[in-house]
């Protein structure tokens, strides 16, 4: 322990601990820009300065360890003035045209501006522009750049890319594509976390809504929209109504307001993806030497083109089966075409994804059944521009019958859901009876490199999970030496799955996956069925169109060859 | 007379009255900023963008026009405004163009040397930095150079070693942890400590605010304060390596791979191991008892095997050494001294450094008891053989460099400590003729020379019309550099230009075989041979099929807060001329605690303050 005085009174601190972790955990509020925990404690855009008594120049808390007797003024005027004047020099270089831009309300800059009080700026305003291409999915604005540098530490840290680099020089400093190039000359995999950890609008997706606007819009073009396990855990927040509150059937309700005809769920083909993938995974089982192992998971689109562009021999590995996203277009198209005499062509498939590479993955040629994937983000500023509040909207259910899922469906939304959900049908399948719908629950959690091993009738399988591509290129470096082995290995691009994906709603300096996660979970055990191959649904699919899981049609509908896919967004 | 002149209060002076010169507050200022902007010039920038950086010159230059003729005056004005634009990104290829024309402009038409020499050094500039200048216009005004690591002592360093973090060590008192620290990346730590020309000083960022931290100076006192430890050693490999020549560049190789676990043996064509640090270096810069247990301690760590006196091609052929190891790194240094092409040089009594050093290093007894000695040379090597010759008993040392002593390649101190031990230093004299009677020397025949024109960097001598002299001595000592015995690996096939056995940036020649050093950089230093060996062991150990990573596990205590102002460098003291001039005892001393302290506490920590904040402000293994 540290005997320190902040703003003269005395605290005992952590050893080691800094200034800012001090001051948040005695509850003293230290304003901060470029700082995020764990992640970014740069000490870049010393708006976290504070006065330490004795000493001429001032410190930033965010980097600055405690030191005993140290006296430290969280709010002195030379503090006040310093962090204003620095504010100023920055918010100089930012395009300040906050009414065009996405994160308006939603801006750690804009926040700091009116919490310092700024009201005009001595060092006026120049900004520089950079030309983005405007169809690729992420994009990047370098007139709204405070050079916090975050993006470039999670693409770095968490997902090993290295996208993004500290680029030029002196004061011309700024943060641009390492090595000079253009964003699709790169590797990005389309993860999105640079977006949602960036604090200002620098960094956003390609906005689609537009095109939705337009299907909606024509008389003859029938609407249908699916939304992804994860979304039903952020599709309101920030919109006025509490997570717990904010629940599935709610959202349905909103997204019949914005006019879809057809308000359906990616749990469905969820499901139906677990009877696939588990039936691809068993299969292989019983062919072991036909294929190089482990099997990998698919739906995570990221993950895809992480093996398509930094291990493409490995892209062999993955699953055949189509993305819930993907299964979902076919599967529903096909439906609707012989129960509702739509033909298939004027049919709309919108996907509400927590994602940006699932922008991706629409575009894909193999793959054209998705016209159109929009964020989390993008779906509420379609709320808010129809005006819809999600605590005032009627509840109602899925359209039927692309509407029903089960539990296990719900987990594919958190790390190691995917996985616990393929484990519980293939212990079915191989048992002859269902386990106990929790006996996989090893999976489950935060920790980055999980792994279970279990005896089904001799069969003894094992099994990983990661999340984060940092722990996924991890755990490949492990296999090729050697130093362990799996037979099946689910991976999702995003910390904590597609809770924490990179199309969801951003919360400055929140990492949310946990809390979302388990909503999943909650959604999972309420469930009548837990187990994928009970869904009603997808057995009179099988029954009425597609025969058996892998049967010619299902392959031709529900697999792909993720080897064909470009690796270029279309 | 005098009442008249002092006196009269009506009379009015024709002529103006005369003013001592002062000067204003404002040329103090101007004059203590362009002090503090040289230091910070010579600390240098870690990869600037050339063109910002010729912008930047070019309004320095620009300010100091007096605005009479238009080329300065109006020329640098526009020239930034032009710079302006390319790292806007608002530049064409003509702007290029023009801005090569106006420099041309401007050094051909500008009346003095304000313009005339502004106008030159950006035409250089433009011609140096043109690749930058063309990918700044195809790239919207970016820059295309790649910031490199922003430690910038640890990047001057071309070991790479943790200088803010054995730093920090010193500081807390772990002398053990230090020498951890520096182990890491560098196995000679002690040598360094003695000898280290400190390239790392050089750029300190402290040079910003006083001047370099005296970081060799610290690094002496951890490794001398420090204990005994043992290194962990990865199992064994099975991979036979063999390192030719012990030098420090061989040693650091086979210390590193001994340490990841391969079977390492140096070839030593010596009776003993260290290379240029035995064979180049008196023993009172560094005292052979404690190069010993610095050596030993690396090669009982590293379970390496040494071959003494083993020659190549004489004792055994490179191609069956090639034959016999998995991988081999060729360090044999740079250790036959170049010749004077003079008339009777081959007289006895004229020898040549490496010779006289090399004597020495192996223990010989020499006496120069009652001679005169000239030695012939103006590096630091021709002050060792100097300051050798003192010891040795000798009657006059003169020195005779061609050049003027402003000229002398030596580090300054060792030119002033030669002096005060009572050597001369003949300035602008160059050796005509070895004068004999027999056999034997008995003077040199010197010819007088002035400074001439400027060529690469510096003044060539040429003669001057003055008599040549001739210097009594009965011995000569020729110190001007040394060549390369490459010629049995040149006939083993590697690739060798003007003696030095070529490498790629990888120190690799062919499969499995890597070089470095001396003998592939011509003499250097140290710490580049030490450099030159980590770079070999890790390429090394990745040819051999492995990845073996050099850890450190030791906690660098945290930077603190301060406000960091100017304080003087505490100085290494060395025992008096008197004291130390007849032996060959340590001449430096170390520092004190105290002194310890007061340095240490002077590092600004740029592995935590600054770009290390960010990024690579430790790098705990390579």
């Amino acid at each position: 322990m540290v005997n320190i005085k902040i703003n003269d009174n005395a605290i005992k601190a952590k050893d080691g601990s800094t200034i800012l972790e001090v001051a948040r955990a005695n509850n003293i509020d230290i304003p901060t820009l470029c700082e995020y925990e764990e992640l970014n404690c740069i000490g870049a855009c010393r708006i976290c300065m504070v006065e330490v008594l004795g000493f001429d120049r001032l410190v930033a808390a965010c980097n600055t360890v405690v030191e005993p007797g140290m006296n430290i003024l969280t709010d002195s005027a030379k503090v006040r003035d310093a962090r204003k004047k620095n504010m100023q020099l920055i918010l100089s270089e930012h395009n300040t045209d906050c009414t065009k831009c996405v994160r308006n309300n939603n801006c750690k800059l804009q926040d700091l501006s009116e919490k310092f009080n700024i009201q005009d700026n001595p060092y006026g305003e120049k900004y520089r522009s950079v030309e983005w291409p405007k169809n690729f999915p992420l994009q990047r604005d370098e007139s709204k750049c405070v050079k916090c540098m975050r993006c470039i530490q999670v693409c770095d840290n968490i997902q090993g890319i290295h996208v993004w680099d500290v680029r030029n020089h002196g004061t011309r400093t700024s943060v641009g594509i390492r090595d000079g190039v253009k964003i699709d000359e790169t590797k990005c995999v389309l993860c999105g976390q640079c977006i949602t950890h960036c604090p200002v609008g620098a960094l956003v997706e390609r906005d689609d809504i537009q095109k939705v606007y337009d299907a909606i819009e024509n008389p003859d073009i029938t609407t249908i929209v699916q939304v992804a396990p994860a979304v039903r855990t952020a599709w309101a927040e920030e919109l006025g109504l509490d997570r717990k509150k904010a629940t599935p059937r709610h959202m349905v309700a909103a997204l019949k307001k914005l006019g879809f005809d057809y308000v359906f769920d990616t749990d469905w083909s969820a499901d139906l993806t677990i009877m696939e993938e588990g039936t691809e995974f068993l299969n292989r089982l019983k062919h072991k030497k036909d294929y190089a192992w482990p099997m990998f998971t698919s739906c995570c689109p990221a993950w895809v083109r992480y093996l398509k562009g930094h291990r493409p021999d490995q892209v062999k590995q993955l699953s055949s089966a189509k993305s819930p996203q993907q299964m979902f277009g076919p599967a529903a198209k096909e439906l609707l075409s012989k129960t509702a005499g739509l033909k298939k062509k004027d049919i709309f498939c919108v996907s509400i994804m927590p994602c940006v590479a699932k922008k991706y993955e629409c575009g894909v040629p193999q793959m054209k059944d998705v016209e159109c994937s929009l964020t989390v983000r993008e779906f509420q500023r379609m709320m808010k521009t129809a005006g819809i509040k999600p605590s005032d909207v009627k509840p109602c259910d899925f359209d039927s019958p692309l509407g029903e899922a089960t539990g296990a469906a719900h987990i594919f939304g958190a790390t190691g859901g995917v996985m616990e959900a393929a484990l519980r049908t293939a212990y079915a399948i191989i048992m002859g009876k269902n386990p106990p719908a929790d006996l996989f629950k090893g999976v489950r959690g935060m920790d980055g490199w999980k792994e279970a091993e279990f005896t089904l009738k001799g069969n003894k399988i094992r099994v990983a999970v990661v999340h984060g591509l940092v722990n996924a290129e991890k755990l490949l470096q492990a296999i090729d030496k050697g130093e362990v082995e799996y037979d099946f290995v689910e991976v999702m691009t995003c910390p904590g799955g597609c809770a924490g994906g990179g199309g969801q709603p951003i919360k400055d300096q929140c990492e949310q996956a946990k809390d979302r996660g388990k909503i999943l979970y909650f959604l999972d055990k309420r469930e009548k069925s837990r187990f994928s191959h009970e869904n009603k649904s997808v057995q009179k699919i099988y029954k009425d169109i597609y025969g058996k899981p892998l049967s010619k049609k299902s392959h031709n509908d529900f697999h792909t060859d993720q080897r064909k896919w470009d690796f270029q967004p279309h | 007379m005098a009442k008249q002149a002092m006196g009269d209060p009506k009379r009015v002076p024709r002529l103006e009255k005369l003013k001592l010169q002062s000067q204003t507050k404002a040329e103090a200022c101007i004059a203590e900023i362009t002090k503090a902007l040289d230091n910070r010039m010579d600390a240098g920038v870690l990869g600037a963008c050339p063109v910002e950086f010729t912008k930047a010159f070019v309004e320095a230059c620009g300010s100091q026009s007096c605005g009479k003729c238009a080329p300065c005056r109006i020329g640098l004005k526009k020239a930034a405004e032009l710079l302006e634009k390319v790292l806007d990104g608002e530049a064409c290829p003509c702007t290029v163009k023009e801005l090569g024309e106006l420099a041309q402009n401007i050094y051909a038409t500008a009346d003095c040397a304000i313009g005339f020499e502004a106008g030159r050094q950006m035409m250089s500039a433009m011609d140096k930095f043109s690749d930058d200048f063309d990918y700044h216009v195809t790239h919207d005004g970016e820059c295309g150079i790649d910031r490199y690591g922003q430690v910038p002592c640890r990047e001057a360093c071309p070991a790479h070693v943790d200088i803010p973090g054995y730093i920090a060590c010193a500081q807390a008192g772990n002398y053990t942890d230090a020498v951890k620290v520096l182990r890491k990346d560098n196995p000679l730590p002690l040598a360094c400590g003695l000898i280290c020309e400190h390239p790392c000083e050089i750029s300190c960022r402290r040079n910003f605010v006083d001047d370099a931290i005296n970081i060799r100076g610290i690094k002496r006192f951890a490794v001398e304060h420090s204990t005994d430890y043992n290194v962990k050693r990865e199992k064994s490999t099975g991979k036979k390596v063999a390192v030719i020549g012990g030098g420090p560049s061989g040693l650091t190789t086979a210390y590193y791979l001994g340490l990841m676990g391969h079977d390492v043996t140096i070839f030593e064509r010596r009776a003993h191991l260290g290379g240029m640090m035995r064979y180049g270096i008196p023993a009172y810069r560094f005292p052979r008892e404690q190069m010993d247990k610095e050596i030993n301690w690396l090669i009982k760590q590293a379970k390496i095997k040494v071959k003494y006196n083993t020659d190549i091609p004489n004792d055994i052929k490179f191609n069956k050494i090639k034959k016999d190891f998995d991988a081999v790194y060729v360090a044999i240094g740079s250790h036959s001294g170049n010749s004077l092409r003079i008339p009777g040089e081959n007289a006895e009594g004229v020898l040549s450094a490496v010779e006289l050093l090399g004597a020495i290093g192996d223990g010989k007894k020499l006496d120069f008891t009652g001679e005169d000695v000239v030695v012939v040379g103006g590096g630091n090597v021709a002050m060792d053989c100097a300051r050798s010759a003192v010891r040795l008993g000798a009657k006059s040392v003169t020195i005779a460099y061609r050049r003027r002593k402003d000229d002398v390649t030596c580090q300054r101190e060792e030119l002033d400590g030669a002096l005060e031990e009572g050597c001369h230093l003949l300035e602008l004299h160059a050796p005509v003729e070895v004068v004999t009677k027999g056999d034997k020397v008995t003077g040199l025949k010197l010819k007088p020379q002035v400074s001439g024109p400027v060529d690469r960097g510096r003044p060539k001598p040429m003669p001057a019309d003055k008599k040549e002299v001739v210097v009594k001595a009965d011995k000569i000592l020729v110190a001007i550099g040394q060549a390369i015995n490459s010629t049995p690996f040149e006939k083993a096939g590697l690739d060798v230009e003007r003696r030095r056995i070529q490498n790629n940036e990888f120190t690799e020649v062919k499969p499995g075989i890597f070089v470095g050093g001396d003998c592939n950089s011509g003499p250097a230093t140290v710490i580049k041979a030490i450099g030159a060996g980590k770079v070999a062991a890790r390429n090394i150990d990745n040819y051999l099929g492995f990845d073996h990573e050099i850890k450190l596990d030791v906690k660098i205590p945290e930077a603190k807060v301060g406000d960091k102002t100017a304080a003087g460098r505490v100085k290494m003291m060395e025992r008096s001329a008197e004291d130390r001039k007849d032996d060959f005892d340590l001449m430096e001393k170390g520092m004190s605690k105290q002194e310890l302290l007061l340095e240490c506490n002077r590092c600004l920590r740029c592995d935590h303050f600054g770009m290390g904040a960010f990024r690579e402000g430790r790098r705990q293994q390579w």
